[in-house]
């Protein structure tokens, strides 16, 4: 450079000469060279965290339960000391291919880290999503095996898969019928038939002959997850003789065949769920009284755990009617994975938020079970699920016994002397 | 197939399909009469019901009046929902080609389902009347009593609406437009205004049929589209535009869906309904009681 260009430079108000350029060049060196001034500078913004659950459509009710975990977490996570978290909604639509376009619609408007998406279908199309952006994908509730068996480098699930349901769920069955005195001898099989319903289905078969179960399934029935009247179905299912139902089911549905097995005068001697809606709120209170008796061995919380107790006090506090349960703690587990892997990576970038969310250890968490760490294939294999029973409005946990408070009633009372 | 099923399951599940079925059969009616005199499809017809079964469910909320007692100010509201659309929005469009009706009316269905997504929500939503548990039973069949009261009330409406057609001056100039039109034109008949009361009395079966099935399902927004392409299988099946067909389609497609779960598997039902309509427009293309195009 002359020494007019130097002046010209200097008039013109830039004032870049060789020395300053030198003198920033090794400062902007000196700055990518120290990791923890980085840090700092990462840490000072919330991580923005796309939560995609269906908030409208079939399953819309399961959805925005979900969003209650996600309201009640932000004061928690705070006072565990965990960064903030900006929360970017996502509506599925219940709809696999819906769930696909707002995963990249997340993505697009700058989400760092994706949760959801409660079923197994949407799941899955996110995890692909997820994995081909390379952007960190929490889930909360989706137990078909498949999703983390893909070798995927960015999906994780903190949720047991359909095979460690239902290991748990046979194991605490043959607990519940030991501490009531009563086992059914048949059982028909009703499940959705859905992503999820299906995976159930396949598992059964796989994981029942290791049991040693007292009941044997006489038949095996699929429903329409939409279907609107389940009067057939229940028919179907009563023409069987079996003593007991064994369900896989969703909200709707379980309020239907519950109706249906009223209209149609049969109160089996249990009903045994291995899936959503018997437990959930809207149950409780569409069907009051009439709710009473289900069994349902689903992931569950420990009521032990301290967080499990924070949890239930926020949620009592934000909505005073509704119960804690699976989508609850599962969502807030989601969240504070998140942000637990954010606080020790130190970065928004997805491969550092990955790396952090693979060599997760949170012992202070809510599930039932040891804690919170994954395996190799992004599973959280240390997981346990709990046996819950419908009682007055309520629900509560009769097995494992070391988690139960109260013991289980079998068989269900009849619903035409309730 | 799984294990044999007892004859009186069969009994059972057949005559919850015809329950079931009449209710159909009502709200197809409206479809078929609409198109049998006005010859335009409406192709919001399942979204209408949903908004009849939204005014049931607010009156039972509300003040607790049973959805069947307010059937008939529910088919009135909807007879007048149905008489303004024709006059204001579907009047101007009866000369135009059939594309721009079609897309006319299901421009009016997603309004409706949107304005119900906003209003109520997207959850299901259901009323439990004294009578919502309870069943009758006679020998070894169980019925259904909400069906019962939903199928009689159908059957009620719909036999009042073949006596009106019948016997009714309206009834027979509306006939008379089916009939011929330009000879409905020279002997002054006032077209525009029957087309809008045909228009308000296939709304208010539709109303009917929605206050009826509030009490059997319940609802949400979503199942307006489900509802409008099941009452295009029946009254294609009973034949378009013919009253006594979408009433014995209703029948049949209930009864076959019902069935056809039983007997195979619950999940595929509606693919024997849509299957029997397949049947149908292959070896009667005019529906089973339509008359054929000359």
């Amino acid at each position: 450079m002359s020494r007019n260009s130097k002046r010209d430079s200097a008039r013109r108000g830039t004032g870049i000469t060789r020395r300053t350029f030198a003198t920033g060049a090794a400062a902007a060196g000196f700055v990518a060279g120290t990791a923890p001034f980085n840090i700092v500078r990462a840490q000072s913004g919330p991580l923005k965290v796309g939560v995609l659950l269906p908030r409208s459509g079939v399953q819309a009710g399961i959805g925005q339960d979900c969003q209650r975990g996600v309201e009640v977490a932000a004061g928690i996570l705070k006072g565990l000391g965990l960064p903030n978290l900006q929360i970017m909604n996502g509506d599925t639509e219940s709809n696999v291919d819906v769930a696909r376009a707002r995963a990249e619609r997340l993505i697009a408007e700058g989400a760092q880290l994706l949760v959801g998406a409660f079923d197994s279908g949407q799941t899955t199309s996110i995890a692909q999503v997820a994995e081909q952006r390379g952007i960190p994908f929490v889930i909360n509730i989706a137990a078909a095996p498949p999703i983390t068996e893909q070798g995927y480098k960015f999906v994780f699930r903190n949720f047991p898969t359909a095979p460690m349901i239902l290991g748990d769920a046979f194991g605490n069955q043959k607990e519940v019928f030991a501490l009531a005195g009563a086992a059914p001898k048949s059982v028909v099989f009703m499940h959705v038939n859905d992503t999820f319903g299906q995976a159930m289905q396949k598992g059964i078969g796989a994981v029942m002959p290791k049991f040693d179960m007292p009941y044997k399934i006489l038949e095996t029935i699929a429903y329409d997850p939409a279907a609107r009247d389940l009067s057939v179905e229940v028919a179907k299912a009563k023409a069987t003789g079996a003593e007991a139902l064994l369900m896989v089911s969703r909200l709707n549905d379980a309020i239907l065949i519950t109706r249906e097995l009223i209209k149609q005068r049969w109160t089996p001697m249990a009903v045994l769920s291995m899936g959503p809606g018997w437990y959930e709120d809207q149950y409780l209170k569409t069907l009051a009284k009439l709710s009473d008796g289900p069994l349902s061995f689903v992931p569950w919380y420990d009521p032990n755990k301290k967080n499990s107790k924070l949890l239930e006090a926020a949620l009592a506090k934000a909505y005073p009617d509704i119960n804690l349960n699976t989508n609850h703690i599962y969502t807030f587990e989601a969240l504070q994975i998140a942000a637990d892997a954010y606080k020790r990576a130190g970065s928004t970038d997805p491969k550092a938020l990955a790396d952090a969310i693979r060599t997760t250890n949170i012992k202070d968490n809510v599930s039932t079970g040891p804690g919170v760490q994954f395996d190799a294939k992004g599973q959280n294999d240390k997981l346990k699920n709990s046996a819950i029973q419908n009682r007055g409005g309520k629900l509560v946990a009769v097995a494992p016994k070391a988690a139960s408070n109260a013991k289980p009633e079998l068989p269900m009372k009849p619903y035409d002397k309730r | 197939m799984g294990l044999p099923v007892p004859v009186e399951i069969y009994l059972n599940v057949a005559v919850s399909g015809l329950l079931t079925g009449l209710v159909y059969g009502l709200m197809a009616l409206g479809l078929s009469v609409i198109f049998g005199v006005v010859r335009v499809v409406n192709f919001a017809h399942g979204e209408m019901m949903t908004v009849a079964m939204y005014l049931a469910l607010i009156l039972f909320q509300a003040f607790g009046l049973d959805p069947l007692i307010m059937l008939v100010p529910i088919a009135a509201v909807l007879f007048a929902f149905g008489y303004l659309l024709q006059i204001g929005l579907i009047n101007p469009f009866i000369n135009r080609p059939e594309h721009s009706q079609f897309m006319l009316l299901v421009a009016v269905a997603l309004i409706l389902v949107n304005i119900q997504l906003i209003v109520f929500g997207p959850d299901a939503q259901g009323l439990h009347t004294p009578y919502s548990f309870d069943s009758y039973q006679l020998g070894p069949l169980i019925m259904d009593a909400s069906k019962i009261y939903a199928a009689g009330a159908a059957l009620a409406v719909a036999a009042t609406l073949f006596a009106f057609f019948r016997f009714t001056l309206i009834g027979k100039a509306i006939r008379a437009c089916a009939d011929n039109y330009d000879g409905a034109l020279v002997v002054g008949l006032n077209v525009k205004r029957l087309y809008a009361l045909t228009f308000g009395i296939g709304a208010a079966c539709v109303g009917a049929a929605g206050a009826m099935l509030m009490i059997v399902i319940d609802v949400t927004p979503a199942i307006g589209p489900a509802y409008t392409l099941l009452a295009f299988v029946i009254v294609i099946t009973g034949g378009l535009g013919s009253m006594p067909g979408a009433l014995l389609g209703g029948v049949l497609i209930g009864m076959t869906e019902a069935l056809g779960g039983l007997l195979f598997t619950p999940s595929a039902k509606s693919m024997f309904a849509f299957g029997l309509l397949v049947l149908v427009l292959l070896f009667r293309p005019q529906g089973i009681l339509g008359r054929k195009a000359t």
